[in-house]
């Protein structure tokens, strides 16, 4: 028997990017992880808006776009230290989240997936309109790199021990929020928003905070974003891109930290080995969505773990639970 | 503000809103029948316009393509209801926005296989010689996208206000468990609001291609346009989801001449935002 304390998640996940820091020396595995820890980032966020808000967000490449032209224009065209930029990107996506979160949360049904949708579009086309402060459909260049106490992170290593333990970090608050008092409203909230209102939860407040948050998580992974590719472009933040999101959380699970990873890491790494995977994208895509929320609700893995049980359960001859 | 440019912008815009009418129909339809906003209505936009192209290339006659592409696409309709919306065991709105939207995606890409990113071109339904209006000059095409909406709409009308079927249908939308007591079977007027709003998708689709080109990807910001107006309209009420349609068109143009042709499509998303924010208790009536 294996202690239980062993088979901690968070232990294997710190082991994981010990071991990889270690052993890996090559470049572009590197930054494909590197990339996996970017988007989960971004999946994270809106997996805690979809999971447990039971909210979606359509445009959530908006706020990825809003963190990395902040970073990007703040950096590149005015000079200003990276990490106030990236601050700024913080600050300027909050005030934004929440000035669309406020009326159109205090509603319940669509109205943010409507407002998130109608505001990623118009984010989008400003970037590629806006070309004195963007640069356009060509694009933003130059975006210096990260530094970390004189130390420029200008290697794919270096920034893997930027971006994984910080990852670390933040996976490790989302899983306290989620099972913090606010996560228990969120999670009471998804259950019966009247039965959660009447318990003294203030649906609309806690709604309103998972929907900033994430929006935040979003932005953050913006600026890492600008500062790992020091160039950025429109094309990166469009409505594709949301969809995109959306379907990582799907295939990961909905209401799963971990799920988030895997969902992130398949469809980062699928496209690189697969070079077909790109003519079919879009159709994967869309099969993943449907395909998912009509047999697997609880998402791939787990709806696979569930499938399995329930076969074992119906071998037994035990009656099928409810 | 001289008068001939205005007068020439009131017309391309109430041809492009004539389209967004028809589209927002499509979303009220649904939405009336099942509260599901479904998101894949611009792609049977798409559908209509491309198959019709295909249909045109192999006989060449507009009547027939422009039947055989409204008949393909209401089937195609049919069986997303079918197949990806009734097998739903949770139906909560996050679930159906993402199977609708995940549908659209899908569409979007079985008709970059089928057909490439080539945009095709449908003739217009009766020649290119265009005519004058005062100032303004008009396409015999914006004609017919005015006509053939104003006839389609009085039809929906007739049919929901003089038919049984139409009847059903409302009574369905207004109580669905009254109706069923009656006797009205829900599922087939979810499937048959399903085809309506497929059909009227596809013949906004076929009526816009002779001026626009059909291509695999038109669909979603046409779509997407067609839900704004409904939004703007309320999502609840036909005449609502035509106005809306109006309403957005004419602004559309009057802003692309008028400020920059570059944010063109910004203007409806915008007119979505201010909806929302400042008139939302109005706009969905009935729904949760």
């Amino acid at each position: 028997m294996i202690p239980k304390g062993l088979l901690n998640p968070w232990l294997f996940f710190g082991a994981a990017v010990l071991l990889l820091a270690g052993v890996l020396n090559n470049d572009y595995y590197l930054t494909l992880i590197n990339f996996i820890g970017i988007y989960t980032l971004l999946v994270v966020g809106l997996n805690l808006l979809m999971g447990y808000g039971g909210q979606i967000s359509l445009g959530h490449a908006a706020f990825f776009g809003i963190g990395a032209y902040s970073s990007g224009i703040l950096t590149a065209t005015c000079g200003v230290n990276p990490w106030l930029a990236l601050l700024a990107g913080l600050v300027i996506c909050g005030i934004t989240a929440f000035l669309i979160g406020v009326p159109s949360l205090k509603l319940r049904g669509y109205y943010l997936a409507i407002a998130t949708l109608g505001f990623g579009i118009i984010v989008y086309i400003f970037l590629n309109e806006a070309e004195s402060l963007t640069g356009g459909p060509s694009g933003l260049a130059g975006i210096p790199n990260l530094s970390l106490g004189g130390l420029e992170l200008n290697t794919p290593k270096r920034l893997f021990l930027l971006i994984w333990p910080l990852l670390g970090v933040i996976l490790g608050l989302s899983a306290n929020l989620v099972d913090s008092r606010t996560g228990r409203a969120l999670r009471a909230l998804h259950e019966s928003e009247a039965a959660a209102q009447s318990l003294g939860v203030n649906t609309a407040r806690v709604k309103i905070m998972i929907f900033v948050w994430s929006a935040l998580y979003a932005s953050l992974a913006g600026s890492l974003y600008a500062h790992t590719m020091n160039f950025i472009a429109p094309s990166s933040f469009g409505f594709m891109f949301s969809i995109k999101l959306v379907t990582m959380v799907v295939l990961g699970g909905m209401a799963s930290i971990w799920g988030s990873l895997l969902g992130a890491a398949v469809l980062t790494v699928l496209p690189e080995i697969l070079t077909m995977f790109h003519d079919y994208e879009v159709i994967i895509f869309g099969a993943i969505l449907m395909v998912v929320m009509i047999f697997l609700p609880r998402g791939l893995v787990r709806g696979i773990l569930d499938l399995w049980e329930f076969r074992r359960y119906k071998k037994e001859g035990g009656s099928i639970p409810t | 503000m001289e008068l001939a440019p205005l007068l020439q912008y009131l017309i391309s815009g109430l041809t492009n809103g004539a389209i967004y009418a028809l589209i927002a129909l499509g979303f009220v339809i649904i939405y009336h029948a099942t509260t599901i906003i479904n998101f894949a209505q611009g792609e049977m936009v798409m559908l209509g316009a491309l198959s019709s192209i295909s249909i045109y290339h192999l006989y060449p006659s507009l009547l027939l393509a422009f039947l055989g592409g409204v008949v393909l696409v209401t089937l195609v309709g049919i069986i997303f209801e079918r197949l990806a919306l009734r097998p739903v065991k949770d139906p909560s709105p996050i679930t159906l926005i993402i199977i609708t939207v995940g549908g659209a995606v899908f569409i979007k890409g079985v008709a970059m296989l089928l057909w490439g990113k080539d945009a095709y071109s449908l003739p217009s339904f009766s020649g290119d010689q265009p005519f004058h209006l005062g100032p303004a000059t008009i396409l015999p095409q914006n004609l017919w996208v005015l006509g053939l909406t104003g006839v389609v709409l009085l039809a929906l009308e007739a049919f929901f206000r003089l038919t049984l079927v139409g009847k059903a249908m409302r009574a369905c939308a207004y109580n669905p468990k009254a109706a069923r007591l009656v006797g009205i079977s829900h599922g087939r007027m979810v499937q048959l609001s399903f085809a309506l709003a497929a059909a009227l998708g596809a013949g906004a689709g076929i009526l816009i291609a002779p001026l626009t080109l059909g291509v695999y990807d038109m669909g979603t910001m046409l779509g997407l346009k067609g839900f704004c107006a409904a939004i703007l309209g309320g999502l609840s009420s036909s005449f609502g989801g035509v106005l809306g349609g109006l309403i957005l068109g004419v602004a559309e143009s009057l802003a692309t001449g008028l400020i920059s042709s570059g944010y063109r499509d910004a203007v409806a998303f915008f007119i979505l935002l201010v909806v929302l924010f400042l008139r939302p208790q109005g706009l969905i009536r009935g729904g949760s």
